[in-house]
């Protein structure tokens, strides 16, 4: 039987509430959002919060609406919610073709974005799918809100920027017209982490692409991206030979480590194909074509 | 710490540890020994049950976070003595074979025909993705379940 480690409970009503009981219970102290990574990684004794701050009552954290110039998702917001939005499918479909793979249909009832986001675990999709899209994540403390870019989150394996009386509270996606995006990941099976995956928006004017998000997952890609691989595509023709150069840039600059996944010559593989194959299909939902 | 929850439309009290976990609760301290602990790695499906009526794993939820709020159990599937269609389906499409699987299974099911009367095979294999069963094949829970769908509770059976 699998048991946590002893801990307190308490349950937060509001943000500042949270943040309060971050500041009163100090640093051994975490967020529960769906508890979907943390509550496993506690029954393995990998985590041991001394105290966990129960957030589910946040509802008001639980939003994907148009917010100015970009989509504002809360952090709160379960993964069920960002499959089937019809929002985020107008505007980002990288966002249901990961949800579709991320864990199982009973599983994305519970887990959450800002949950995902923070737990950071190297294979994580949507921390990819962030990345490629440049989304920004709004950042609580009790001092204010600071807003960072989603490539500079993260500060290592299972650690990002939010620390201490901090809290992720919302995530920002810019508004792009004329774009497709796509997500392309191998599992070992249904629901299971990556063994690579890929994520891609591109940006048309006339024929050219005027701007290009990459984000990978699983691969070990410093800050889950590969900027040589934009800037390859940047200002060109999306011609078959540039996306292939690009998914090569993303192949040679990932830095994949051999594990029961498989080892370290098929990973980096697998980034070569994943990334062609989102930037085709990015391009392709671009051009208003059906992928 | 004392936890207050509404199971199966009756309000349950337990004064149980942050750590314990909704299926053990429910199991072990509530006596409702339908729902079943399996993988614990919230991978399998057996301990699938509702939390404020969406379907969740109650072996990667604390009890104590179901404070407050409304679980249902594959017990209270059946009212007063009448299947309900998904059971029914199950029994007569062979649904199961050692049954370890089935309250999850029933649980998913009888919710996602409450929310998609009609699913196609597609739709109820996604459906039940997140529940393993490693007697069946799948095929003859798929014909349970669209049994189910063939077959809704009359008013007067659901009344």
């Amino acid at each position: 039987m699998q048991v946590p480690a002893p801990f307190e409970y308490e349950r937060a009503t509001s943000v500042d509430h949270a943040l309060a009981l971050l500041e009163r219970h100090g640093p051994e102290s975490r967020l529960l959002a769906g508890g979907h990574s943390l509550l496993p990684m506690m029954k393995l004794r990998l985590a041991r919060p001394e105290t966990l701050i129960d957030i589910n009552d946040l509802r008001d954290l639980d939003y994907i609406r148009i917010d100015g110039d970009s989509i504002a998702i809360g952090a709160m917001t379960r993964h069920a919610s960002l499959l089937d939005s019809a929002l985020l499918a107008e505007h980002y479909r990288i966002f249901a073709d990961a949800e579709r793979v991320i864990a199982d249909p009973i599983v994305r009832n519970r887990g959450t974005i800002g949950g995902s986001l923070c737990q950071a675990d190297p294979s994580e999709d949507l921390s990819a799918v962030c990345a490629a899209l440049r989304a920004e994540a709004v950042i609580r403390s009790p001092g204010g809100s600071e807003t960072i870019d989603m490539r500079t989150f993260h500060t290592g394996p299972y650690e990002t920027v939010v620390t201490g009386t901090k809290m992720l509270v919302e995530i920002r996606v810019p508004i792009r017209t004329g774009i497709g995006s796509a997500y392309e990941k191998v599992e070992r099976r249904a629901g299971d982490w990556a063994i690579a995956a890929a994520g891609a928006f591109i940006q048309l004017e006339e024929d050219t692409v005027s701007d290009v998000g990459i984000g990978l997952t699983a691969v070990g890609a410093p800050r889950f991206t590969c900027e040589a691989a934009e800037q390859l595509l940047r200002g060109h023709a999306p011609t078959p030979e540039r996306l292939a150069a690009s998914s090569e840039a993303c192949r040679e600059s990932c830095n994949p480590q051999s594990d029961q996944r498989g080892p370290v010559d098929y990973k980096r593989h697998l980034v070569g194909v994943l990334v062609e194959r989102a930037l085709t299909r990015a391009l392709i939902r671009a051009t208003g074509g059906s992928a | 710490m004392k936890v207050t929850m509404t199971i199966n439309g009756n309000q349950v009290t337990g004064d149980v540890e942050p750590r314990l976990l909704l299926v053990h609760f429910l199991r072990d301290t509530v006596g409702l020994t339908g729902t079943h602990w399996g993988c614990d790695t919230s991978n399998c499906g057996a301990c699938v049950v509702w939390l404020d009526g969406v379907p969740v794993k109650s072996c990667t939820t604390l009890a104590v976070m179901a404070e407050g709020h409304r679980v249902d159990t594959v017990e209270g599937l059946e009212v007063d003595g009448v299947l309900d269609p998904v059971q029914e389906g199950f029994m007569r499409e062979h649904g199961l074979q050692c049954g370890f699987c089935t309250p999850g299974m029933m649980m998913t099911a009888r919710w996602l025909l409450d929310h998609d009367p009609n699913p196609d095979q597609a739709t109820i294999r996604e459906a039940i993705s997140g529940n393993l069963c490693r007697c069946t094949g799948y095929e003859n829970i798929i014909r349970a379940v669209r049994w189910a769908a063939d077959h809704p509770a009359t008013e007067e059976a659901s009344a």
